[in-house]
C-alpha cells in the first residue's frame, strides 16, 4: 500500500470555536481500499473533523487533498459530488418518507418537469436493499422500521453513489449481530472496490476485526497513526486517554441497609417484561445492556412517567402506585435523566435556580421566592459535590458537562431522596470528570442512599456497581455480583447469549 | 386488524368521514330548523359551496406546502388585499385604461407578480435571517396590511369592468370560474407535492431538516420558492374573487390566514411539518365551508359559527393526539 497515493488526505486541519480549539493541526490520510479507524473519546474532535470534511464547518487552517488536488468543501452537496459519503451516527432520516426517498434524499432521479422517476428510484433502491439482505422494500415508510433497520437504511446511502471515500460514524451502535455481519460484508465489498473507508467507533473488538490502520485524536490533537496488526487494545486506549483504562471492579462494599426498592414482575407492554430486582440502601446496582434493552423505560416507570401493565413496585416494603413524577418525588425517588441538557436542566437558567427547581414551591417567604434559602441550598451542594462554577449566577449552559451533571445530581440530593436513579451519568463527559462522578456515586451509596445506575459503558458499570443487572431486549438475563462478573459473561448476557437461562 | 391500522385508516379518511357526517346532520336538521324550503344537499347549493370555498381554498393549497415544509405564513390575508388593490387600481392607470379590455390580462399579471414577490420576500427573510417563519410573517402581516391602509386610507378601492365580471361569473360545464381555479390550484399543487422532486424535498425538510441539509438539499432557496408559491396563490385567490366583486375594502382578507390554517390542519397536515396532503387540505376547506353554510342554513348566526368551528378544531386535534398515542406504555407528558 506504500506505493499508492492516498485517496483522501487531511493536512494540518485547525478549527477553533469561540474559546475552544476543537481541532489542532490534525493530519491523516486514507488509502484506497483501506479501512481506517478514527478513534478518540467523546469530545476529542472526531465529529468536528468529520464536519470539516463534509463541508459543514470550514477549517481555519490546513488543507484537504483528494488525490493530488487540494479541494475546498463548500457544503455537503460538494462533498457528495466529490464522492465522499457520510453514514451518520444520529439517524439522519425523514420518518414520514419511504425508504427509497430517504436513501436518495437530495438526489432523487428526475424525469421531465422535475418529476420524480419513481420506477427507477424503486428499482435502484431494491437492488441496494437486496445487497443488504434486509426484510423491507423501497416503499416502506421509514418511521415504521425498527431502529436497527433504520440504521441499515442509513448505511444503504453509502451504496448509492460511486463513492471514493465512505465515512461510517458509529454505524453499529444500534445493530444486532446479524446486521453487523452484513455491514462488515458491505465494508469489505467497498474495500475491494478501492474505496477508502473511515470508520469511527468506540468498540475495540470491531476496530481490531475490520480496520487496517488506526488514527487517534485526543482533545483535538492528532496522536498518531498505527497499523492495526501491530498494536493492541491497551496501547490504543493509552493513546486515547493518555493513561491506562481503569477496568477495576468495585472492591469496596459498604454495610448494606434495608431494601429500599423492590420490583416484582414489572412489565410495560412490549418495552420490558417480568422485571424483578431489589435495591438496598447503601448499594449501587448497575443496569447494563444495549440501547433499547428497556433500561431507561424501567427508570421512567419508577419515576411515574409510564404506567406499568403488570407487576408491583414496593418502596420500603410498601406497595406504591406512581402516577406521576410528583408522586415519585414525594416518595423519595429521583431520576437523573439520560439527556442531561434536554431533560435534566434548564440551560438558560442560572445554577442556583436549576438546583432548587423541584422545591421552589416550598422555598417561599410570604408570596415571594426566598432567595436566601435558595442560595444556601446551592452553596451547600456546591461544596459537597465540588461543583466548579464562577458563582450561582452563572448560566448552566456555560458549564462543562461534568459540572452540569453535578448540578442535576445536586438538585435531587437537595430533595433528600431515598432512591437515586442515574441514567447514563457520564455520557459526553470528559475522563477526569467521569471518575469524579463515579466517586460521587460510590460516596452517595456509602452515605446510605440506594442508587441505580444505568449505563452503556462497561468500565463504568464494573467500576461503580455492587451488583450488575444485565438486560437484553426487555428482559433481565442475569444478575451478577461485582465479585463474580467477568467481561465475557457480561457481554454474553447483554447479547442474549446468557447460558444461565432466561429467567435468571 | 393490526393495532394502529384502525387509527391510521381513521386519520387518512377522517376528513371525508367528517364531511359526510356534516352533510347528514345538516340535511336532517335542515328539515326541521331551516327557514327555507330547499333541501341542504341541493346540487345548486353544493356548486355554490364549491365556489364560495375558492378564496380560502386556493390559498390553503399554498399553505399546505409551506406547513409541510415546517413553516407557516400569517401574511396571506394582507397579501390577498394588496393583490386585490393592484388588480382593481391598475385598470384605472392611464396607459392601462387606454387599452380597454386588453388591460385585464395585464392587471391580472401585475397582481400575481406582486403577490409572488411579497411571498418571496417573506421567504427571503426566513432564509437569510434564520428567524422563525411565524415571527417573520407576523411582521409582514402587519406591514403588508399597513401598506393596504396607506394606499387609500379607510376607503374602498373600486373599479368595475363588466367584461371581467362576465368572465368571473361565467360557468363552464356548469361549474363557476372560481371553482375551476380552485380545482386547478388543487390539481397543480397535488402534482407538485406528490410527483416532483421539489415536492418530496418539501416533506423531507419539514420532517428532518438536518437530514435534508446533510443530503445536500438547499433548504433556504427551497423554502423561498414555497413562500413565493403561497404569495402567488394568495394573489390568484384575490384575482378570482375581486374580478367578480370589483371593490376591495382595506379590511378584506383579515383573518383569512386563520381560516386557511384551520382548513389545512383539519385536512391532516402536521403543524410541525413533514406530513400532510393537498387532497386532505381540499377536504378541510370543504368541511369548513360546509359548516359555515350548514349552520347558516339552520339559522345560526356568524358568531355561533366561529365558536363551533373553533371547538371542532380543538376536538379534532385532541382526537388526533389520542389516536397517535401508542397505547398505555407510552411516555406521559
Amino acid at each position: 500500500m506504500t506505493d499508492t497515493k492516498p485517496i483522501l488526505r487531511l493536512d494540518g486541519i485547525v478549527k477553533t470555536f469561540p474559546g475552544v480549539r476543537a481541532l489542532d493541526g490534525v493530519s491523516f490520510a486514507v488509502m484506497p481500499g483501506e479501512v481506517h479507524a478514527l478513534m478518540g473519546e467523546n469530545g476529542a474532535g472526531k465529529s468536528t473533523l468529520m464536519k470539516v470534511l463534509g463541508g459543514i464547518h470550514q477549517p481555519d487552517g490546513g488543507a484537504i487533498y483528494m488525490g493530488d488536488e487540494q479541494v475546498v468543501m463548500s457544503g455537503p452537496l460538494e462533498a457528495k459530488a466529490k464522492g465522499i459519503v457520510f453514514i451518520h451516527q444520529e439517524l439522519s432520516l425523514a420518518e414520514e418518507l419511504t425508504v427509497a426517498e430517504n436513501i436518495y434524499l437530495g438526489e432523487l432521479p428526475r424525469k421531465s418537469f422535475g418529476r420524480v422517476d419513481w420506477k427507477t428510484l424503486a428499482e435502484k433502491t431494491n437492488a441496494i436493499l437486496k445487497k443488504l439482505r434486509v426484510g423491507f422494500d423501497a416503499l416502506t415508510r421509514v418511521g415504521d422500521l425498527s431502529i436497527a433497520n433504520q440504521q441499515m437504511v442509513e448505511i444503504a446511502r453509502a451504496l448509492t453513489v460511486d463513492a471514493k471515500a465512505v465515512i461510517f460514524d458509529e454505524p453499529t451502535a444500534s445493530l444486532t449481530d446479524a446486521e453487523k455481519v452484513v455491514l462488515f460484508d458491505v465494508i469489505s465489498d467497498l474495500k475491494a472496490d478501492g474505496v477508502g473507508i473511515i470508520y469511527i467507533s468506540h468498540r475495540m473488538e470491531e476496530i481490531f476485526k475490520i480496520t487496517d490502520r488506526i488514527s487517534v485524536l485526543r482533545d483535538g490533537q492528532y496522536q498518531g497513526t498505527v497499523a492495526t496488526p501491530e498494536t493492541d487494545e491497551e496501547r490504543v486506549t493509552q493513546m486515547m486517554i493518555g493513561r491506562k483504562l481503569d477496568l477495576t471492579r468495585n472492591a469496596l462494599h459498604h454495610e448494606l441497609g434495608d431494601v429500599a426498592l423492590e420490583v416484582r414482575g414489572l412489565s410495560c407492554g412490549k418495552l420490558y417484561t417480568d422485571i424483578s430486582f431489589e435495591v438496598r440502601r447503601g448499594e449501587v446496582v448497575g443496569f447494563y445492556g444495549l440501547v433499547g434493552a428497556g433500561r431507561t423505560e424501567i427508570a421512567e416507570t419508577l419515576f411515574g412517567l409510564r404506567d406499568p401493565s403488570a407487576g408491583q413496585i414496593l418502596l420500603d416494603g410498601e406497595e406504591v402506585r406512581l402516577n406521576s413524577p410528583v408522586d415519585a418525588i414525594a416518595r423519595g425517588i429521583s431520576l437523573v435523566p439520560e439527556d442531561r441538557k434536554g431533560q435534566g436542566l434548564v440551560l438558560g437558567m442560572n445554577c442556583r435556580d436549576n438546583m432548587t427547581l423541584p422545591q421552589v414551591d416550598d422555598l417561599t417567604a410570604g408570596p415571594f421566592v426566598a432567595e436566601g434559602a435558595e442560595v444556601a441550598i446551592f452553596d451547600q451542594y456546591r461544596d459537597q459535590l465540588d461543583i466548579r462554577t464562577p458563582g450561582w449566577r452563572a448560566r448552566v449552559g456555560n458549564l462543562s458537562g461534568g459540572n452540569q451533571q453535578k448540578i442535576v445530581i445536586g438538585k435531587w440530593l437537595s430533595m433528600h431522596p431515598s432512591l437515586l436513579i442515574v441514567d447514563e451519568p457520564t455520557r459526553g463527559i470528559d475522563v477526569g470528570s467521569k471518575s469524579e462522578i463515579h466517586k460521587l456515586l460510590r460516596g452517595l451509596a456509602a452515605k446510605g442512599y440506594a442508587v441505580m445506575v444505568i449505563s452503556s459503558e462497561m468500565p463504568e458499570v464494573l467500576h461503580v456497581s455492587d451488583r450488575i443487572v444485565a438486560m437484553y431486549s426487555g428482559r433481565i438475563m442475569r444478575t451478577f455480583t461485582s465479585d463474580e462478573v467477568t467481561e465475557d459473561s457480561l457481554i454474553q448476557a447483554i447479547s442474549g447469549l446468557g447460558g444461565d437461562g432466561k429467567a435468571a | 386488524m393490526q393495532p394502529g391500522a384502525l387509527s391510521k385508516a381513521l386519520k387518512n379518511g377522517a376528513i371525508w368521514g367528517f364531511i359526510v357526517l356534516e352533510l347528514i346532520f345538516f340535511s336532517v336538521a335542515g328539515e326541521f330548523m331551516s327557514l327555507s324550503d330547499t333541501a341542504f344537499m341541493d346540487w345548486e347549493n353544493m356548486l355554490l359551496l364549491l365556489k364560495q370555498s375558492a378564496p380560502i381554498g386556493i390559498i390553503a393549497m399554498g399553505m399546505t406546502i409551506v406547513m409541510v415544509n415546517g413553516n407557516i405564513d400569517l401574511s396571506v390575508g394582507a397579501t390577498f388585499a394588496i393583490a386585490a388593490i393592484i388588480l382593481l387600481d391598475s385598470m384605472t392607470w392611464p396607459f392601462m385604461a387606454a387599452m380597454g379590455d386588453w388591460a385585464i390580462p395585464f392587471a391580472w399579471l401585475f397582481a400575481l407578480i406582486v403577490g409572488t414577490l411579497l411571498g418571496a420576500l417573506n421567504g427571503l427573510l426566513v432564509w437569510k435571517t434564520g428567524v422563525d417563519a411565524f415571527i417573520v410573517t407576523l411582521g409582514s402581516m402587519l406591514g403588508y396590511r399597513g401598506i393596504v391602509f396607506m394606499f387609500n386610507g379607510e376607503n374602498p378601492t373600486s373599479h368595475l369592468n363588466w367584461t371581467l365580471v362576465d368572465f368571473a361569473e361565467a360557468e363552464f360545464l356548469g361549474i363557476a370560474t372560481a371553482s375551476w381555479f380552485l380545482l386547478a390550484a388543487t390539481g397543480a399543487m397535488w402534482f407538485l407535492m406528490t410527483k416532483t422532486v421539489h415536492g418530496r424535498n418539501a416533506y423531507a425538510i419539514g420532517d428532518n431538516r438536518e437530514a435534508a441539509v446533510n443530503a445536500g438539499i438547499r433548504v433556504g432557496p427551497h423554502m423561498m420558492i414555497n413562500f413565493a408559491i403561497i404569495g402567488f396563490l394568495a394573489a390568484l385567490s384575490a384575482v378570482v374573487f375581486y374580478s367578480e366583486s370589483g371593490s376591495v375594502n382595506p379590511n378584506d382578507g383579515q383573518l383569512y390566514e386563520l381560516w386557511v390554517i384551520t382548513a389545512v390542519v383539519l385536512g391532516g397536515t402536521k403543524i410541525t411539518g413533514g406530513a400532510g396532503s393537498v387532497i386532505g387540505t381540499f377536504g378541510g376547506v370543504i368541511a369548513i365551508q360546509l359548516l359555515r353554510k350548514g349552520l347558516g342554513h339552520i339559522g345560526a348566526d356568524t358568531s355561533t359559527v366561529n365558536l363551533v368551528i373553533g371547538l371542532i378544531l380543538i376536538a379534532v386535534l385532541f382526537l388526533d393526539r389520542q389516536l397517535n398515542v401508542k397505547g398505555k406504555e407510552a411516555l406521559k407528558v
